[in-house]
């Protein structure tokens, strides 16, 4: 039988890597355990936070006027944006697709395709982003610099509820205002198709038209009009949460923002993924 | 001087019993996280008197303030203002105790979207509900003449100067009549001049509302002009509380450090 030779000497440098590596192992451990902490403690606050927002919608008390300046804002102020992207949309949709349609004689349901695409995908979505930038990205830095200034400290210290003026307000005015600038981008898309449409043909605006509305039925519009609604709050949640809970120096203005896009992008592509599946079901 | 300083003391003392009694705080703690910012903090302030808070920064003194109007909420001890304990208050009752106190942010804390003229408005119609658009002008053009601003009306926030700035944060405190005001470093970050007109909107204030005052500083200047007791803060409690007369005579270093 072979004798297996102790190394005494090697035992103390076993110890200390034995030692080291269970110290690592324990510091990654940690590391891990916070990170699931602060995962699950997030996840917490903005459900309280959402609850929050729900039950103070429903209170006696709507700050109206708030509410106002805020559709002002949101949908006024995003009209000429939402103009140029829905009409690039429908440019674009029509330069695309017209050459392979021209290819299997089917020109004649361009509009249709068109306002079909527009209407239960495209417009949505593209306009979705487009506000999840815009709005989110400026609730959440507007919301950020009034907590590092102290304004929403302000605010609850003159009896004013900052959730119910500051949040509820746009939230809603979100959720309103989106599901119409869709509307008003569809509009201005299916317009941008027909001007693409005469680059290259003759199309007469009453023939384009009717062939594009001919096409979309109820079941195309209520769908999509529906997932907006979605969409809205979620864009107005999460720019609120990201902005109302900011950190107390400059910086967390600027990750609020950043944040607030990011998250309120990919909430919106979730969504439609979910919806998209509803749709298919009915 | 020691008989002065009795003097000075049983007058206080003897004034002290005469007035209403508007916030005691008693055994106050507070922490964030495992860091206890303040550790046993008791006070009291009395009607029409200014209390200044002296410490050095990081010693809880903005911290205290605002755990008198719960925009952070204590681990320990009482806050009673106006006899009610303000831990018990639900929303309602905290609302209304808010009404009573103003509150001047060291950021002044204006609405930087809103002008002059609505930061005025914006607390106004919320306390004051159903005042009519005459008095409320009238009230407006009214604290704005008292800082000293009154063309200022329809500017907006981003158009005033630091000392500007906290002269309207002032008057949108006082516009709603409190019977307490909490200054929290009313004078940081103003020139001399500024700090001293600052100063004596603070005694002006005092004497036209007749209003109760914490003032949170480590001004000297501001706390000399203004004290009418000082309680001065280190280590999470209370290291010192006396009229002026006893923090100059003082021969503590940390005090001295302040009143040299």
């Amino acid at each position: 039988m072979k004798k297996i030779k102790l190394n005494i000497k090697a035992i103390p440098n076993l110890r200390k890597a034995t030692m080291v590596s269970i110290e690592k192992l324990s510091e990654k451990t940690i590391a891990t355990t916070e990170i699931a902490n602060n995962f699950l403690t997030d996840i917490a606050d903005a459900s309280l936070f959402i609850l929050q927002v729900f039950k103070e919608t429903f209170s006696r008390k709507f700050e109206f006027r708030e509410f106002l300046h805020q559709c002002f804002q949101i949908g006024y102020k995003s009209l000429p944006l939402i103009s140029i992207t829905g009409a690039i949309m429908g440019i674009v949709l029509t330069i695309q697709t017209r050459p392979v349609l021209v290819d299997f004689g089917a020109v004649t349901m361009l509009p249709g395709m068109v306002a079909i695409s527009l209407i239960r995908e495209m417009g949505p979505v593209i306009t979705a982003l487009i506000c999840a930038g815009k709005i989110g990205s400026g609730m959440g830095a507007e919301l950020g610099s009034m907590r590092v200034t102290e304004q929403i400290d302000a605010m609850e210290v003159s009896s004013t509820n900052p959730m119910r003026y500051l949040v509820v307000t746009r939230v809603l005015a979100a959720t309103l205002m989106i599901p119409l600038l869709t509307l008003y981008a569809d509009a201005w898309g299916i317009v941008g198709s027909w001007a693409a449409a005469n680059i290259k043909g003759d199309v007469s605006y009453v023939l384009f038209f009717s062939q594009a509305f001919k096409q979309v039925e109820f079941i195309d519009l209520l769908p999509a009009v529906v997932k907006t609604f979605f969409f809205g709050a979620v864009i107005g949640l999460v720019g609120c949460y990201k902005g109302y809970n900011a950190g107390r120096g400059t910086e967390s203005v600027g990750i609020a923002a950043n944040s607030a896009v990011v998250l309120a992008s990919l909430l919106v592509i979730v969504i439609d993924v979910i919806a998209v599946q509803i749709t298919d079901m009915m | 001087m020691t008989t002065d300083n009795t003097d000075i003391k049983m007058n206080t003392a003897t004034e002290d019993a005469n007035k209403k009694l508007v916030i005691e705080i008693k055994n106050l703690q507070k922490s964030f996280g495992k860091e206890e910012v303040l550790k046993d903090v008791s006070l009291q302030l009395f009607e029409s008197e200014n209390l200044v808070v002296l410490g050095k920064s990081g010693t809880g003194k903005s911290v205290l303030i605002k755990c008198i109007v719960r925009l952070l909420d204590f681990n320990g001890g009482t806050i009673n203002v106006f006899d009610k304990d303000v831990a018990a208050l639900d929303r309602k009752e905290l609302a209304e105790m808010r009404q009573k106190i103003g509150f001047l942010f060291q950021s002044g804390a204006l609405y930087d979207s809103m002008t002059v003229k609505e930061n005025l408005e914006f607390p106004l119609r919320r306390i004051k509900k159903g005042i009519s658009a005459k008095k409320m002008k009238d009230k407006i053009h009214e604290v704005l003449e008292n800082v000293g601003l009154a063309d200022s009306l329809n500017k907006m926030p981003s158009q005033l100067s630091g000392g500007m700035r906290k002269r309207i944060s002032l008057a949108r405190t006082i516009v709603v009549d409190p019977m307490i005001l909490l200054y929290d470093e009313p004078t940081t970050g103003l020139d001399p001049v500024t700090s001293d007109g600052i100063s004596t909107l603070i005694l002006d204030v005092q004497k036209k509302y007749k209003t109760a005052s914490i003032i949170i500083t480590h001004d000297i200047k501001c706390a000399r002009k203004t004290a009418n007791r000082i309680i001065m803060l280190d280590a999470g409690g209370v290291y010192k509380e006396g009229t002026l007369e006893d923090f100059d005579n003082a021969e503590d270093e940390l005090i001295q450090s302040f009143f040299r």
